[in-house]
């Protein structure tokens, strides 16, 4: 965790204001994929030691997904981005 | 004058006496005094009784490390248990017990247990009571829980108040003594934005205790003059009684303040303690070092006393800890203390030093043995002697203290906290902290730097070097000059050898040497298994004078070095914090908040009595006079719904108003049913599921323009379905044009339903209320008479004809009292949730209750709104799988109960008839039931194996938790009007 995140809309703030809502690498499978694809995305989650990106939502705030990168062991934030802007460039 | 205070000296103020009482003997103390310093002054030793064997025990030390003298400070609601003594400010007219002793202090009938010692040594809650399982709560447990122990809880209401603030700052110096106090004015002076925080009283750490000079001022004085110049700038904030208890990421420090722990009254207008969140760009641990106690045989005995604390009585406080003492100690600090006695009048009857050449001066007269150690002591309630061995030889030296010194440890906890491991430096015979990062540096003592130049110094270079990090410059200031002498090398002394009697190594949980021993021949060696085989080190006090040495002796038994031995693991907290403090605020009322609907004050005109559902406070039933209980109250509600008119608050269901030219699309790939081709002016059912198949949520989505909806979820998910259409809208497809906004608090939303709804509403509606102009399921907005502006869906929960009308919020009241008073020739009646749900129930309407997180659209008997035509949504890949189609699901039914009288109650199983009652047999479960005016009898809702199949067939209702058994039958989960002809009519 960490103790303070800085929104990309806010700015630097508790992380009591925010929510984790998981891994935020995972793509939406399109409809037709296979059962693995669809198993995979719903139910299979690493556990990762080191850089991970999760989704934080900043629920005491502006209410946007954040993608929270991070490291699991040290706890280092290397960036916060907004997680719209994560996904368009995740499914271009 | 009390016995043993000074004539001259220290920082007391000997014009303003103070009066305390200790186990109710009134006593003086001073104005500067700790608690620990007026008892001494006062000739008090004996403090406490030990945890395990009730040994009387005394002060042992000047600070926050105090193993013994932990008293109860106060009284009634405001008394607090397990305080130091060693850190308690004395106030005027502060009153103090002993703990953990019966009938008194000084005659402990507990102290039997000293001789029952070889049955309670380490590990013995793991060997002696083992067997029979039974005798533990009600034998072992109860016996252990009188005999060992700490102070008690109060259980009155706490009177005082807490709170939390946050701080930030470019500099966070922790501790000022010598090194935090050069570190904090060398940053202060550059224009940083500093704040200092010492735990003590008056800042200055060593220094008050200290008796060299610097820059030819006494040490004391010095500490005042920068305390003062930092007082002095706009850009420093000194917090005083301010323990920083723990490191946190992103360089976050927590710290408790005891606002006003040291007065007898607090005023109300403040906190007695204040938790701060400190956000330091930039920290410096100046915490100093710990002296170790020397583990010898019969060390606990009260009068026994590390070193340093000796001399901080003498020079801080001017108390002469006892009239004759002996020294006995492994390097310099022994030397130091000794002088300091003489140097006061005290006798100096020998410094015994473990090294067989004393590397220091001892004062004139005073006898040194060298290469000797101390193994037993005498004494009944306070130390008489000690028994001295060198070579072989022993002989007896008549004392009333002993001053020891094992060396010191830097206080390093701060900066371990976060999963660094510290080192072993042979040099210092210390751990010392790791390599923490340009965020957090350690200075001074607490860095191995001990001697006072050296702490002066290094806090200097520290703070420059912090700054230079953040990119701040510093104008070079001379350095302090003092004349401190540089002591010898202490040499590393763990146990002295040949105890003949108990050698403690964790006063507070009355560990000794031999119980380390036994934990290393049981096999529990590992630092971590010793530490929970013998309890060193898991007292309040965590092990701050006892961890290093426990390391130590567990090396020294297997001969190896401490660093192979290692450390246990340091957390938060340093030092213990109040639960007062970390709830803050959040307590009573403020616990957690309460949810008002806008029509609470209509519910409560009503008479209504009011329940509980997560924040919200629902109008539950409104009892009228006369009536005998809840159920007469409901089946009242509900026959009048159903025959007349009932007006039920609904303000509570999650309003989440949508936009956008993409908001049809958008929706569509959020509920399981189609959502695309619903017309404006509509309202429809709508399931929400989740990513794996199973319902989420239900509710409605009405459209009131032609890309502007309006969607309804349950109380319980109004947050949460928020949350998951903005997780839709911003990461699962952040291209539709979409916006939305929660709008519950907005509107007052009431539901007006029976046959007589139509009557009552067309008295106040602008439109035609007529089946072919306002449908059922018809939504949009409207007018009231009088020109407020509306919304009025025609939708049910009940079966009823029913209209769900919404008002702004602050029109709420004024709108429910109106309707009530022109439905009165109607017959309106107020319902709660308790009818709500019958009036539900009759009609195999839904809730949590049924969407338990486990059920499917099918499952609920909602098949045809799983969308085979849809190519996406949520949740419709996975509703395919095989585990959510198979036959044997579970299934919702209804039951009736054979037998008429009988109740089934909600969470009862279901078995077949004749089959054992076990969950091996289970066929399903109870989920909602009632009982039904309408139908004259009980009804229940039930998730049943293959359940649609099974109508008509016999099941028992299994409620094991009351022991009871009923026969029902399986029908359709309808019990009202199955045909649907009152809510369209």
């Amino acid at each position: 965790m960490a103790s303070l995140i800085t929104c990309p809309h806010c700015g630097t703030r508790p992380k009591e204001e925010f929510a984790v809502r998981g891994d935020a690498t995972p793509l939406r499978p399109d409809p037709a994929a296979s059962d693995e694809a669809w198993a995979d995305y719903v139910f299979v989650r690493a556990n990762p030691r080191g850089r991970t990106f999760e989704h934080w939502q900043h629920v005491a705030g502006c209410r946007r997904f954040l993608v929270v990168e991070r490291d699991t062991v040290t706890h280092e934030v290397y960036s916060v981005t907004d997680g719209a802007a994560f996904s368009r460039g995740r499914m271009a | 004058m009390s016995p043993h205070r000074l004539d001259n000296g220290g920082l007391v103020d000997r014009g303003q006496s103070l009066d305390f009482s200790f186990d109710g003997r009134r006593m003086r103390g001073l104005a500067g005094d700790t608690l620990a310093s007026a008892l001494l002054a006062n000739g008090i030793t004996l403090v406490g009784r030990s945890f395990k064997y009730h040994r009387p025990r005394g002060i042992v030390t000047a600070g926050a490390s105090e193993p013994n003298a932990l008293v109860t400070i106060g009284t009634g609601a405001r008394s607090e248990p397990n305080t130091r003594a060693t850190v308690a400010e004395l106030h005027d007219g502060l009153t103090a017990k002993s703990q953990n002793r019966w009938p008194s202090l000084s005659f402990d009938i507990g102290a039997v247990n000293g001789l029952l010692s070889p049955m309670i040594s380490a590990g013995f809650y793991y060997k002696t009571f083992m067997w029979p399982a039974a005798f533990w709560e009600k034998v072992y447990e109860p016996i252990i829980r009188r005999a060992a122990g700490l102070g008690k809880a109060v259980l009155e209401r706490d009177p005082d108040t807490y709170e939390k603030s946050w701080a930030h700052c470019d500099l966070l110096v922790i501790g000022a003594g010598a090194a935090g106090l050069m570190a904090a004015v060398t940053a202060a002076r550059a224009g940083l934005d500093v704040i200092l925080a010492d735990e003590g009283f008056r800042p200055g750490g060593g220094l008050l205790g200290e008796t060299a000079l610097i820059d030819n001022q006494a040490a004391p004085v010095f500490a005042t003059h920068v305390v003062d110049e930092l007082k002095s700038l706009p850009n420093v904030r000194i917090l005083t009684r301010t323990t920083v208890f723990g490191w946190y990421d992103d360089n976050v420090f927590g710290a408790v303040e005891r606002v006003q722990k040291h007065v007898a009254e607090p005023v109300s207008t403040r906190p007695v303690e204040r938790v701060w969140r400190i956000a330091a760009a930039r920290a410096i641990l100046a915490s100093g070092a710990e002296e170790r106690p020397l583990v010898f045989g019969g060390n606990d005995r009260p009068g026994i006393m590390t070193a340093r604390a000796v001399s901080t009585y003498i020079n801080r406080y001017a108390v002469a800890p006892g009239r004759a003492v002996v020294v006995f100690t492994n390097g310099p600090q022994g030397y130091q203390t000794a002088a300091d006695l003489v140097r006061v009048g005290v006798s100096v009857p020998a410094i015994v030093d473990s090294r067989t050449e004393a590397g220091d001066p001892a004062p004139k007269g005073v006898r040194v043995i060298a290469g000797a150690g101390i193994v037993d002591t005498s004494g009944g309630l306070r130390v008489d002697g000690v028994t001295v061995e060198r070579a072989g030889f022993r002989e007896t030296i008549a004392c009333d203290a002993v001053a020891m010194s094992g060396g010191v440890s830097p206080v390093i906890h701060l900066a371990c906290q976060r999963g660094l491991k510290p080192f072993w430096s042979e040099a210092h015979s210390a751990f010392l902290a790791p390599e923490t990062g340009p965020h957090l540096t350690v200075a001074g003592a607490a860095a191995g730097h001990g001697a006072l130049a050296a702490a002066l110094a290094d806090g200097v270079s520290k703070a420059l070097a912090a700054m230079a990090d953040l990119g701040r410059r510093a104008a070079p200031a001379p350095l302090p000059e003092t004349d401190a002498r540089e002591g010898s090398a202490a040499a590393p002394l763990w146990y002295v050898p040949g105890a003949r009697s108990k050698a403690f190594v964790d006063f507070q949980n009355d560990v000794t040497a031999d119980d380390l021993g036994l934990a290393l021949r049981e096999g529990f060696g590992h630092i971590e298994h010793a530490k929970r085989y013998t309890t060193n080190g898991m007292a309040t006090d965590q092990g701050k004078l006892s961890n290093i040495n426990a390391i130590g002796i567990l090396a020294g038994m297997q001969g190896v070095s401490p660093a192979q031995v290692g450390t246990t693991t340091f957390r938060p907290f340093y030092t213990p914090v109040s639960f007062g403090a970390l709830a803050g605020t959040a307590r009573d009322m403020h616990a957690s908040p309460i949810r008002r609907s806008p029509l609470h004050g209509w519910a409560e005109g009503e008479g209504a009595r009011f329940v509980e559902a997560g924040p919200w406070y629902r109008s539950s039933h409104f009892p009228r006079a006369g009536e005998k209980g809840l159920a007469e109250t409901v089946n009242r509600e509900v026959l009048a719904v159903r025959a007349a008119v009932g007006i039920c608050d609904v303000s509570t269901l999650g309003k989440i108003e949508v936009f956008g030219a993409d908001a049809a699309e958008f929706l569509n790939r959020l509920y399981s049913n189609a959502v695309l081709k619903l017309p404006v002016g509509r309202a429809r059912y709508g399931l929400m599921l989740r990513e794996d198949g199973i319902v989420y949520d239900d509710g409605t989505v009405s459209r009131l323009g032609e890309t502007h909806y309006l969607v309804t979820t349950t109380t319980a998910l109004a947050a949460g379905v928020l949350s998951h259409m903005e997780y839709a809208a911003q990461v699962l497809w952040p291209d539709l044009d979409v916006r939305f906004v929660s709008v519950s608090d907005q509107w007052a939303q009431m539901s007006i339903a029976g046959p007589k709804a139509r009557a009552v509403l067309a008295q106040f509606v602008e439109a035609d209320l007529s089946d072919t102009a306002f449908p059922a399921l018809a939504a949009g907005a409207v007018t009231l008479k009088g020109g407020l502006r509306a919304r009025l869906f025609r939708i049910s929960f009940s079966g009823e004809l029913a209209y769900e009308l919404a008002v702004p919020a602050s029109y709420g009241e004024a709108v429910a009292e109106a309707i009530m008073q022109a439905g009165r020739a109607h017959g309106i009646t107020a319902y709660g949730l308790e009818a709500l749900n019958v009036l539900r129930i009759e009609k195999g309407f839904v809730t949590h209750a049924e969407i338990d997180g486990r059920s499917t659209p099918d499952d609920l008997g909602l098949g045809k709104m799983l969308s085979t035509q849809k190519p996406d949504f949520i949740g419709k890949r996975l509703s395919s799988r095989y585990g959510l189609t198979a036959a044997d699901r579970m299934q919702m039914i209804g039951l009736l109960p054979v037998d008429r009288d009988k109740p089934v109650r909600a969470g009862a199983h279901l078995l077949r008839e004749g089959a054992k009652p076990s969950t091996l047999n289970d066929q399903g479960w109870v989920s909602s039931a009632c009982y039904s005016p309408v139908v004259g009898r009980h009804i229940a809702l039930a998730f049943l194996k293959s359940g649609r199949e099974r109508y008509g067939e016999r099941i028992v209702v299994w409620d094991r938790m009351h022991g009871e058994e009923v026969v029902a039958e399986v029908v359709r989960p309808v019990f009202v009007d199955p045909d649907n002809l009152k809510i369209n009519g």
